[in-house]
């Protein structure tokens, strides 16, 4: 063995050599290791602090030390402070490793014998590997300055503006004819009751007349190709059946137009619109958009009111339009592509779309909205009967182990919102029915208990069912609603005219193939994984691809903006750095070896392998290549050798960690 | 340390969820057998079932491989290619004549620090049950255990 190897024992104060005996397990180092290459083991205090690093650094200058193993805490805590040390010292980074003795032994047991042991054992394997570790340099790969950020909605608007106003380059996607999203549907924001419109129009105007932005309205992202630092990205812009070089937005098109739709997106199906519209009056840009499904024209082939009407030279309708294809490249990608309400149809006791009266929150917000489909006023199904009495439901579909179990955050302050609402413009009495009030942030509490003090009624409890079937008198012609009100005990059956469901939000309902295409995983609620919950939330695991927004989880308008910003940030940082170090785990292929058999091809889920039709080999791109080693693990030629995790590694690594258990010293475990 | 047998169980884990989770699990302070030692992969589908030959070879009684739950893989689906090659080495570990039962697939998310000490836990208790394996002497154990008595039909 010709590597020189230190070992490096922590006793972190004594949360290691409270159960392990580190001098017995440096002195068992030096000697029974003395012939895998350890000439130096030493035990010390906190090998982190900065004493303990310089003894690091020492023995490599001194002894001329070629590989390092220091036994501490995990890898995941200090590896990066050992490895800058080694390379402070001249030694590659890479030919440190650090094995964890205190998450994974001193902290587990207090078996004092048995966790010496298995920390010799833990040590013995650390030792065995890092004698192959090999000299790693970080990839280095230049980055696209333009940003690719897909939904249009708060977060992505946000995200935009923030480049933008950097002076970078911003393409904006969204898969609707006007950016705005969800906040443009609503009516007052809680708890400032601010209007929605009149704090998110502004913005929209930024974005549409922002240099910086290049909107792509009633697009969708087709494909991603490339990796971080170095995307290609195909948009499809969908045929919009007008001429936005020509069209002003004046609105006679639609004003002209015949066909009368319901809209199921922008009113939530409580309003309609026409077959060329735009979603709401302030929609950026402000071209309309013809929905071929329902229009007249592309139906019979007859009609063309819009085309007959509009004023524009040349004219600005073109039903000869087809989608365009366009191909951007971009460094960095931020997904906000937001959420889908839960449809509460799933939940039958609660009879929604069968009870006219039972409204979802979106319907509600609709309604509320001076805009919207009854021009603000709160007023039952039928369009004119002001309500005596509503009922607002919270967490339908959320804390539920039947549909989703997370809380959605944002119900309780929405169905507060919506209670304040009510007793502002009508008369009725506003009963909520509730688990739990989760009024967490910054004047929520304090709203909450205006509300209460307005005089709305809480009743705590899940509702059972929502009805029509009058049991007592005083309920005909009412909804009835039957809860368990669990801070008095006792069943309720109250008659309300109208029911509101604070439904929950869920991920998109294409949120697992998009995140496939952009090469990032959801969680088992089907939001997108984060890097780190805590840490890291707006990156992901892919790098390059950021999340802002409700894509990563259920969050309010505040905590949205925050993220839209902080991706923002996080990708302006990539982009002023000019270029990024790729951690160097990474596969390749041995071309002499490899056989063209194919089966790594398809193992990748990140296109990393291709196949050379021409020579018959397979090669690995390293700057797509992620490093899990499934390729690897595969090869049956055994060409492909993965860095940093190769086979001999491994196996040197059991070898290692076994030593214990072969030979005259086979033990006590 | 008392009599009863104390197997050696080697367990493989992702650096993403399963590693974490034993790095939980040893913040929170559970305990659970010490009998179990960690190899960080960077993901479970970089299980080479030859790692697992080779950990019996060596003298380990037992193995767990653990990996992110399916549908969280760090690497999108790499985890569903672990959960086939464990299927297939459990067979041939049949074949081979190893109880099965000696290696074990558990999904720990990092989030499940309690799950892989429990799971730690009910596995070293399995093994034990099952005895030591042995491996590295089989070959000299089973001779002279065939010479000391007749083979007879396998019950």
């Amino acid at each position: 063995m010709s590597e020189k190897i230190g070992v490096y024992v922590c006793h972190c104060g004594t949360n290691i050599a409270g159960t392990v005996d580190v001098e017995q397990v440096a002195n068992w180092a030096a000697g029974r290791l003395k012939e895998r290459g350890v000439v130096i083991a030493r035990d010390y205090k906190f090998m982190c602090s900065s004493l303990g690093q310089e003894l690091v650094e020492k023995d490599i200058k001194e002894l001329g030390l070629t590989r390092v193993v220091v036994a501490a805490c995990s890898p995941h805590l200090h590896e990066r402070t050992f490895r800058t040390a080694c390379q402070r010292a001249g030694l590659n980074p890479y030919l440190c490793e650090l094995v964890s003795i205190r998450e994974q032994v001193s902290w587990v047991t207090t078996d004092k014998e048995a966790a010496t042991t298995k920390a010799e054992a833990v040590i013995s394997g650390g030792v065995e590997r890092v004698a192959l570790n090999e000299s790693l340099e970080p990839l280095i790969v230049p980055v696209e300055a333009d940003t690719l950020v897909v939904g249009g909605g708060i977060a992505g608007i946000q995200a935009s503006l923030e480049i933008a106003d950097a002076g970078f380059q911003v393409h904006l996607v969204e898969r609707e004819p006007s950016i705005g999203g969800h906040m443009a549907q609503f009516d007052k924001t809680f708890p400032t009751l601010d209007c929605a419109a009149c704090i998110l129009t502004p913005k929209m105007v930024d974005v549409g007349g922002h240099p910086n932005i290049t909107m792509h309205t009633w697009s969708e992202v087709e494909k991603v190709d490339g990796f971080v630092g170095n995307f290609t990205v195909t948009i499809r812009k969908k045929a919009r059946y007008v001429n936005t070089d020509s069209c002003t937005g004046c609105g006679i098109c639609w004003e002209k137009c015949p066909k009368k739709v319901v809209d199921n997106v922008y009113e939530a199906g409580l309003g309609t619109r026409k077959a060329v519209y735009t979603p709401f009056p302030q929609a950026v840009p402000k071209y309309p958009v013809i929905d071929v499904e329902n229009c007249i024209y592309f139906k019979t082939g007859k009609c063309k009111a819009c085309q007959i009407f509009c004023p524009t030279e040349p004219n600005s309708i073109d039903f000869e339009q087809k989608d365009e294809l366009i191909e951007i490249n971009v460094g960095n990608i931020i997904l906000a592509t937001g959420y889908d309400l839960f449809d509460p149809h799933r939940i039958p006791q609660y009879n929604y779309g069968k009870l006219d009266n039972v409204f979802t929150s979106l319907e509600f917000e609709r309604m509320c909205n001076a805009s919207g489909p009854t021009s603000g006023k709160i007023v039952l199904r039928d369009g004119k009967t002001p309500p005596k009495a509503v009922g607002i439901i919270h967490c339908v579909g959320s804390r539920d182990k039947n549909y989703n179990e997370y809380c959605s955050s944002i119900c309780c302050m929405q169905s507060l919102k919506f209670a304040h609402l009510v007793m502002e413009r009508t008369d009725a009495e506003v009963y909520n029915f509730y688990i739990d009030i989760r009024a967490a942030f910054k004047g929520y509490e304090e709203f909450y208990q205006r509300i209460l003090e307005e005089g709305g009624h809480f009743v705590r409890g899940k509702v059972a069912e929502v009805t029509d079937a009058a049991r007592f008198p005083g309920e005909e012609g009412k909804l009835i609603v039957q809860v368990e009100d669990t801070l008095i005990g006792k069943q309720r059956r109250i008659p309300l005219d109208m029911v509101v469901l604070s439904a929950a939000i869920e991920p998109r309902y294409d949120a697992k193939e998009v995140g496939k295409q952009f090469g990032i995983a959801c969680g088992a609620s089907g939001w997108y994984i984060e890097r780190h919950p805590k840490l890291d939330p707006v990156a992901t695991m892919t790098d390059g691809i950021f999340i802002a927004g409700c894509v990563q989880g259920p969050k309010d308008i505040p905590a949205t903006v925050s993220q839209g910003a902080a991706a923002a940030a996080r990708v302006l940082g990539r982009i002023q750095q000019g270029e990024i170090a790729l951690e160097p785990i990474r596969a390749s292929i041995n071309e002499t070896q490899c056989s063209g058999c194919r089966i790594c091809n398809d193992l990748c889920p990140f296109n990393a392998i291709l196949f050379h039709e021409d020579e018959m080999v397979s090669e690995i791109n390293p700057a797509l290549c992620q490093g899990c080693g499934t390729c690897v693990a595969a090869c049956p030629a055994g060409a492909i050798s993965g860095t940093g995790f190769s086979n001999e590694q491994i196996l040197a690594q059991i070898e290692g960690l076994l030593l214990l258990n072969v030979g005259p010293e086979k033990v006590k475990a | 340390m008392s009599e009863q047998f104390e197997p050696t169980i080697i367990g493989f884990t992702c650096n993403w969820c399963s590693y974490r989770a034993a790095d939980l699990a040893g913040t929170a302070r559970l305990k659970y057998p010490p009998n179990i030692r960690l190899i960080r992969l960077m993901c479970s589908g970089r299980l080479d079932p030859t790692f697992v030959m080779k950990a019996f070879a060596n003298g380990a009684d037992g193995v767990m491989i653990t990996g992110c739950h399916p549908g969280e893989c760090h690497y999108l689906e790499q985890n569903y290619k672990a959960l086939r090659r464990y299927q297939l080495l459990r067979r041939t570990l049949a074949d081979f004549g190893i109880e099965p039962e000696r290696i074990k697939l558990v999904w720990a998310s990092a989030s499940e620090g309690v799950k892989f000490a429990a799971e730690t836990t009910k596995l070293v208790e399995e093994v034990r049950a099952l005895g030591p394996l042995d491996w590295p002497n089989y070959e000299s154990n089973e001779y002279s255990r065939l010479q000391a008595e007749p083979v007879k039909e396998a019950a």
